[in-house]
């Protein structure tokens, strides 16, 4: 029996070349890695090689054929003996490809629909009545969350700069090489982007790692394997290998630091499917969530603020307190307007909120707590009430957090809004040092009222 | 992380390695893992030709004695990593030729049910843990895998593969660095095969002799024949027991030779046809076995036997890849997050 030897293509866009050159004749036998053709594109000149081994009994294109399209037949190769090799030659397969990738044309052409799985519904667990609320610092609210889960589970493990002998660059880790060890307690290197790329590697081997970046401006080193690899990897493998990882650090501004330390990373990571996103503003949430985060299978960023570290906060005195992760939260309830916020400028939102109640605004404030997944029925569900909406974020506002907001809320509530939404974000410049220009540029409760009372129409 | 050498008890080249001399019984494994790589490799190419694999797709040929050698040295629990140039490792490493077909075609019978492609396999089962993309990347995440041994102490240790390209990313150096530090179980393998992508390695690095890589962090590294599948073999057993015996990692310089483009559209042009013709003839990795295996009287017939074997399972491979459906449209949400536990 004879094989046809086709047309190959030679990049994944080549659709048809020319055959240049033959390098066999009828009659010459050929054997598998044999150059038996020459083919031009408009990219370059490629070798043809034999997979199969036999005898060529015709050459079907001459030679300087131009626009031979791939997978024409340009030659037949008759074998040599008997062959168990029928049902791959490249004679059966056009057939065979009729069955196996025709579908897939079929497909791109009505696209069958696929919807996403509905999030669950989460809440936050229930606070006994009587419960004692202690006073605590988000700072020791984030240490507590990691003491607690490394005496849990001896997989979980802290890495990063300055996180055991200097007691963590913002004392976040104090006193955890004291009670775990330098086993489980590990100063890196000053090299973000290798102890990322360990800390995912050991995700991989099993392990639970926290990694410490001393701010997510550092994180940058280490963005490609945060996305590339800890993201991804899940989907890549078909669901074989994990990453449980914890990359956690301060980010936003801080004060007066200047452009290279003071940037909001939330868009950025909110955008890749594989991550959770985590930006607390309080110490319960603080505590809750970063419990949660080492708790669960996924890759988290988890942005903490450091103007928030020293802050005090009432949080529930009991033995196991975790936060789901997912779901925002009413901190303020109001039927005028809707403002949502994340991390610090939630406290900054409820600030404007004040001010406003003065003015006979009642704003309702959502901490939307998590980014991805975002809570947006939340969101919904308080706009539909208020009619009004405006998104707070201390990032950039063009492709940001709020963006997003709004293009839901005009998606999914568009009959229910009196007015456009506003969005109230850092200015469009790189952070600058002098004071006064760094408060201009910054969001703060000023630019939050002015954005309430011009949705309010005020 | 606390340093954990153990007193250093002279070379290790003395050591009772287990591979002094390979038996016939492991030439001819050698011979029929090394063949089965590249009968797969050359009918992975044609069914890229013919359209049947999309996108990049990069060939193993001329390299296989680098995993079939190192492979016959590791032992259960020790993992595996490499780059995008990953089909010959995972057939080395054990896994079903089919699934790796399969995958290349982007089926659901795949090793990453379809979602992967050429670049993206992994097993836990065989300790193979891909198959990654960005080219460097895959050291930092071996030397992970080494830390995750360590902090277990479990004995294993971690082959983490990359080229010569990747030799000079930043974030080697930096895993280098911490290995060291740390002594952690790790093989650096670096495959030389003098090109990335169209860059030989005298026009990319000050220093081409990538086994020095690693004089500035303390690691030892030794120039391997990589075209010698007893000599890989050998070298690959000195360092696991190196790194297995608390000793930190160890670089193994393996030089070797790519056939064929860097990837399917690559025309090649960076290198004339006579230098790939002479490594062909001169330097084959099967070629230069064979020649062993005759010394030791293995007839051809032996041999025939292997190669009707072997082309009977890539045959069965193809058949497999082209006949497994595609991936069902709900596959398009799966993997994407854990659930997590309540």
């Amino acid at each position: 029996m004879s094989v046809d030897i086709l047309m190959p293509a030679l990049s994944p866009t080549m659709e048809e070349g020319t055959l240049a050159k033959w390098h066999v004749k009828a009659g010459d036998t050929v054997k598998a890695g044999d150059v038996i053709a020459e083919i031009e594109t408009d990219k370059a000149t490629m070798e043809v090689e034999a997979v199969d081994e036999g005898v060529i009994s015709a050459l079907l294109v001459e030679a300087g054929t131009e626009n031979v399209k791939v997978n024409t037949p340009i030659a037949r190769l008759g074998e040599e003996g008997a062959s168990s090799d029928t049902p791959t030659s490249p004679a059966a397969q056009d057939d065979k490809q009729g069955s196996a990738t025709k579908p897939a044309q079929a497909e791109q052409a009505a696209p069958a629909a696929v919807s996403k799985p509905a999030p669950k519904p989460l809440n936050d667990p229930e606070i006994p009545a009587g419960t004692k609320m202690v006073r605590i610092t988000v700072r020791d609210a984030l240490r507590d969350a990691m003491a607690e889960e490394m005496r849990r589970d001896g997989d979980v493990f802290l890495m990063g700069e300055e996180v055991a002998q200097y007691q963590g660059a913002y004392k976040v880790s104090r006193e955890l090489l004291q009670e775990f060890g330098d086993r489980r307690v590990i100063d890196t290197p000053i090299t973000e982007h290798g102890f990322a790329g360990l800390g995912v590697g050991a995700a991989m081997a099993g392990l639970k790692p926290i990694v410490e970046f001393m701010t997510w401006n550092f994180g940058m080193q280490a963005i490609d394997q945060i996305i590339n690899s800890a993201a991804k990897t899940l989907y890549m493998s078909g669901g074989q290998i994990r990453a449980q990882i914890v990359f956690r650090g301060p980010n936003g501004a801080a004060s007066r630091v200047g452009a290279q330390h003071s940037q909001d990373y939330s868009a950025w990571y909110a955008q890749i499917p594989g991550l959770k996103v985590i930006a607390p503003w309080d110490a319960a949430d603080a505590k809750g969530l970063l419990k949660a985060a080492i708790r669960d299978p996924n890759p988290v960023v988890f942005l903490e603020h450091e103007m928030m570290y020293g802050t005090e906060f009432d949080i529930p005195d009991v033995e196991d307190w975790v936060v789901p992760i997912g779901k925002a939260k009413v901190r303020r309830e109001g039927k005028d307007v809707t403002i949502t916020a994340h991390s610090r400028m939630v406290g900054l939102a409820l600030q404007a909120a004040e001010t406003l109640a003065a003015e006979g605004i009642e704003a309702e404030v959502i901490d939307l707590r998590t980014l991805r997944p975002l809570d947006h029925e939340t969101i919904l569900e308080s706009v539909r009430k208020t009619n009004r909406l405006v998104s707070a974020e201390e990032g950039w506002g063009s492709m940001g957090v709020g963006a997003e907001i709004v293009a839901r809320v005009v998606e999914h509530a568009f009959d229910y809004l009196d007015a456009p939404p506003l969005r109230v974000h850092q200015e469009d410049v790189p952070l600058p040092y002098a004071a006064n220009l760094e408060a201009l540029s910054l969001p703060g409760p000023d630019k939050i009222v002015a954005a309430v009372k011009a949705v309010c129409y005020r | 992380m606390a340093r954990s050498r153990k007193a250093d008890s002279g070379s290790d080249k003395g050591d009772d390695t287990g591979v002094k001399s390979a038996s016939r019984a492991q030439l001819l494994k050698y011979y029929r893992d090394m063949l089965l790589i590249r009968r797969f490799e050359e009918r992975a190419g044609q069914l890229y030709g013919m359209g049947l694999i999309g996108g990049f797709c990069h060939l193993y040929i001329g390299q296989e004695a680098i995993a079939v050698g190192m492979q016959s040295i590791s032992k259960p629990g020790d993992q595996k990593i490499t780059g995008y140039r990953d089909h010959g490792h995972m057939l080395a490493a054990g896994m079903d030729p089919n699934e790796v077909m399969a995958e290349l075609t982007g089926r659901a019978g795949g090793s990453s049910k379809g979602k992967g492609g050429s670049m993206h396999m992994f097993s836990t089962e065989a300790g193979f843990y891909g198959g990654h993309g960005i080219v460097g990347a895959q050291v930092s995440l071996g030397t992970g895998l080494a830390l995750a041994d360590k902090y277990r102490d479990n004995g294993n240790v971690s082959f983490t593969y990359f080229g010569d390209g990747a030799a000079n990313q930043g974030q080697v150096y930096e895993s280098f660095n911490m290995a060291e530090l740390w002594d952690l179980p790790v093989v650096y393998v670096v495959e030389n095969n003098q090109y990335a992508m169209g860059t030989s390695i005298e026009r990319s690095s000050s220093e081409t002799r990538l086994h020095k890589r690693g004089v500035s962090f303390n690691i030892p590294g030794e120039e391997v024949d990589g075209m010698d599948v007893v000599a890989v073999a050998e070298a690959g057993a000195r360092a696991a027991q190196h790194a297995r015996s608390g000793k930190g990692p160890y670089i193994l310089e393996m030089k070797t030779y790519r056939y064929r483009g860097h990837s399917m559209s690559d025309p090649a042009k960076y290198r004339t046809k006579e230098e790939v013709d002479e490594v062909k003839k001169t330097r084959d990795p099967i070629d230069h076995l064979k020649e062993k295996l005759a010394a030791i009287k293995v007839g051809d017939d032996e041999l025939k036997t292997i190669d009707a074997e072997v082309k009977a399972i890539v045959a069965a491979a193809v058949e497999f890849a082209r006949t497994s459906p595609e991936p069902d449209p709900s596959e398009l949400y799966t993997d994407v997050y854990l659930e997590a536990a309540q």
